[in-house]
């Protein structure tokens, strides 16, 4: 009688490598949305301009870049005002990376909260990647706006039909960086060394991004480099759409597509191995 | 038989001692190395069993070593045992927190674990936002935290302050609002630690009340560790006592209290003994305690000695000496306390043998330790804290056949009762 009776679960040493619970973070979203309200409350909670600080930095991060890059440097912009041009560049380029090293660093930041209880430790990186998401469409907001300005005013711009792949370049931006910062969050929890890595890495790797610079006004043989990163076909994208500049190619998207797959697969499936025992090493 | 809610079969849990070093990378190494040719990780064999008082050779111990056990639905579980001794690993492997090295756990509902209360509060949100964070950490949906929304703050008595950030909380009240989510959280298995070592005496016995209700009167299933046997007695119906990483006990919960007393107070060497304290010039070597002979245990009523053997390593003068004995119980309350000096007579040894005489012992029955303390010209010579435990067997001391209940009196007097 004791044999046949049937578990609701169970809690095994080995477990295989694609033993993911969707379901189980289903049941969670409410943690999600709670954590990502929180992230947003904790934020401008005691601060007198609140949410008015997430226009700050991309403003005067910009007028830094128009000096610096574009009056100093005098790098091409490909004929666009560089105004509008940078400020996108910062906006999703900040996206990213802050997704990314929030990522990298989840178990670490977490592990009071993780150590005490238990809940599917995927809802953590995705808060991260969500509220990074309502920020991003604050800045963007100021993007947009831009946009209108230089498109009726100045008519200096001119946007496209591309303007609607936006929606799905997030995607790809937001799951880029979830996937590569599962990955170093999973080598993290041992190996500390891996966050200075990526602290500097990540500086390094945005002079590898088109983000002050358009692909065109690089000389033909480094060109590969930049193309074989896989922002470069969404911030490309990005730009031909709003900006209507740029010599954007639909099968660098491609590339980018699949190497975010690759990337977010690998990423849930080590997370997956890691989260059930990363308590023991962090 | 009842339907079991969770079994547990060959729970292992390895740890690795020390810092995380270089030291790591070579044995990941290895093992990895090990494992792509599918041979037994070679850190499994080696580490020892988890003593924390003695220095091992490996770098590895055993937290838990080959646990068995099963709990049927509806039982209250203790799970009791010396600091180190694996409960809290336990714990965290049920709760999923980290994962067994070796083994697995049957599990049948969903379990609910308070290893720790208010896990994620906020300080900067309020005392109404946290509720709602919390009770999410805990897997409760919203609509669930809403319902009992009311009673969640009413058990918590705070009220007043549901909109004031937690930072501003009192710490006393921070404990209350989140063992007030915890404790309104449906789930069929209740795991919880030592958490109600905070709040006051009030609400420490509301939670316990709580609990009660939830293993009694609701039948879900509760596995408690705590170092208070009086709540452990209080709230559970089976024990499990734990030493080293392994089940020394399993049964009901009076005889697992009574195997864990018993098996960590006597030491069968006294001066063997490290926890002590003193100066160490003279040194109690044994203590027995036994009744009208030798042979005989201790009975309610009936004579009892309480002898002491003392070592005299620093050659010091008997007659400078003091000797005291208190007597707890169980749970550590202070039942008696008799002292040599305390009688008048001098001190006037022959050997090196203490006997405490006593003609009708006034102790009701159950299980007693005792703690010396010796000083010899008023300085500390050696003081051991629970150095050995007795039991105290049912006497008929009132000659009536009847009997103090145990749990009532630890004491029995003589008394008359006048009729008028």
């Amino acid at each position: 009688m004791i044999k046949e009776q049937q578990w609701t679960e169970e809690i095994k040493s080995q477990e295989p490598l694609f033993s993911i619970n969707l379901k189980e973070v289903w049941h969670y979203r409410d943690l999600l949305i709670m954590l990502v309200k929180k992230d947003y409350v904790t934020f401008y909670k005691q601060t007198i301009l609140g949410p008015i600080w997430f226009f700050v930095q991309p403003i005067l991060t910009t007028l830094m870049y128009v000096v610096l890059f574009g009056q100093i440097a005098k790098l091409s912009t490909d004929g666009t005002p560089q105004i509008v041009f940078y400020l996108l560049g910062i906006t999703i380029w900040n996206y990213f990376s802050e997704s990314l090293t929030k990522t990298a660093t989840v178990f670490k930041d977490n592990a009071a909260v993780m150590g005490k209880v238990y809940f599917p430790r995927l809802i953590m990186p995705l808060s991260i990647i969500v509220s990074g998401l309502m920020k991003f469409a604050i800045q963007f907001g100021l993007f947009i706006a831009a946009v209108l300005y230089y498109t009726f005013v100045e008519e200096s711009i001119h946007p496209n039909i591309w303007v609607l792949a936006a929606p799905f370049l997030l995607l790809l931006m937001a799951a880029f960086s979830l996937g590569l910062g599962m990955i170093f969050s999973s080598l993290t929890t041992k190996y500390k060394d891996l966050i200075f890595l990526l602290t500097f890495g990540i500086q390094l790797f945005m002079y590898a991004t088109p983000v002050v610079y358009s692909v065109s006004s690089i000389p033909e043989k480094y060109q590969w480099i930049i193309n074989a990163n896989p922002l470069t076909g969404i911030f490309e994208c990005f730009r031909y759409g709003f900006l209507g500049s740029g010599n954007f190619e639909p099968s660098s998207l491609l590339f980018s597509t699949g190497v975010t797959v690759v990337m977010l697969v690998v990423g849930v499936v080590i997370f997956n191995k890691v989260e059930k025992s990363f308590m023991d090493t962090v | 038989m009842n339907k079991l809610a969770i079994k547990a079969e060959n729970i292992s849990k390895q740890y690795r001692l020390g810092e995380v070093g270089t030291g790591t990378l070579s044995h990941d190494l290895n093992r990895f190395w090990h494992k792509i040719r599918s041979k037994e990780d070679p850190y499994l064999k080696i580490g020892e069993s988890n003593d924390r008082t003695s220095k091992g050779g490996s770098d590895y111990v055993w937290s838990l070593r080959d646990i068995n056990f099963q709990v049927e639905q509806g039982d209250a579980v203790g799970i009791i045992g010396r600091n180190g001794a694996g409960k809290s690993t336990l714990l965290k492997l049920l709760s999923k927190v980290t994962k067994p090295t070796t083994g697995n756990f049957k599990i049948n509902g969903r379990i609910a674990s308070l290893l720790e209360v208010g896990t994620g509060f906020n300080p900067e949100m309020t005392g109404r936002e946290n509720i709602y964070l919390n009770g999410a950490i805990l897997g409760m949906r919203r609509q669930e935290i809403t319902r009992k929304f009311d009673e969640i703050v009413e058990f918590s008595g705070v009220e007043r302050y549901i909109d004031t950030p937690v930072k501003r909380y009192s710490s006393g009240m921070y404990v209350r609002l989140a063992f007030a989510v915890a404790a309104h959280l449906e789930s069929e298995i209740l795991i919880v630690d030592e958490v109600l070592a905070v709040g006051d005496a009030e609400f420490q016995k509301k939670c316990l009340g709580k609990m009660g209700d939830v293993s009694r009167g609701e039948g879900r299933t509760v596995l408690f560790v705590s170092h208070n046997m009086g709540a452990i007695q209080n709230l559970c119906n089976k024990g499990i006592v734990l030493a080293n990483g392994e089940i020394s006990h399993i049964g009901d919960v009076e005889s697992s209290i009574h195997d864990y007393i018993k098996k960590n107070t006597t030491a069968v060497n006294l001066l063997e003994l490290k926890e002590r304290k003193g100066s160490g010039v003279i040194k109690i070597a044994e203590i027995n305690v036994f009744g009208s002979t030798r042979e005989t245990k201790p009975q309610t009523g009936l004579p009892c000695n309480i002898e002491v053997v003392i070592a005299n390593l620093g050659n010091v003068n008997f007659s400078d000496v003091e000797f005291d004995v208190c007597v707890d119980d169980q749970f550590g309350q202070n039942i008696l306390w008799m002292s040599n000096t305390l009688l008048g007579n001098s001190v006037n040894f022959v050997g090196n043998v203490l006997l405490f005489k006593m003609d009708r012992l006034l102790l009701n029955d159950g299980i007693y330790y005792i703690t010396i303390y010796t000083t010899v010209k008023k300085d500390l010579a050696d003081w051991v804290q629970n150095a050995v435990s007795f039991e105290v067997i049912e006497g008929d001391f009132y000659g009536s056949g009847k009997k103090v209940p145990s749990l009532l009196s630890k004491v029995v007097v003589d008394y008359n009762v006048e009729y008028s």
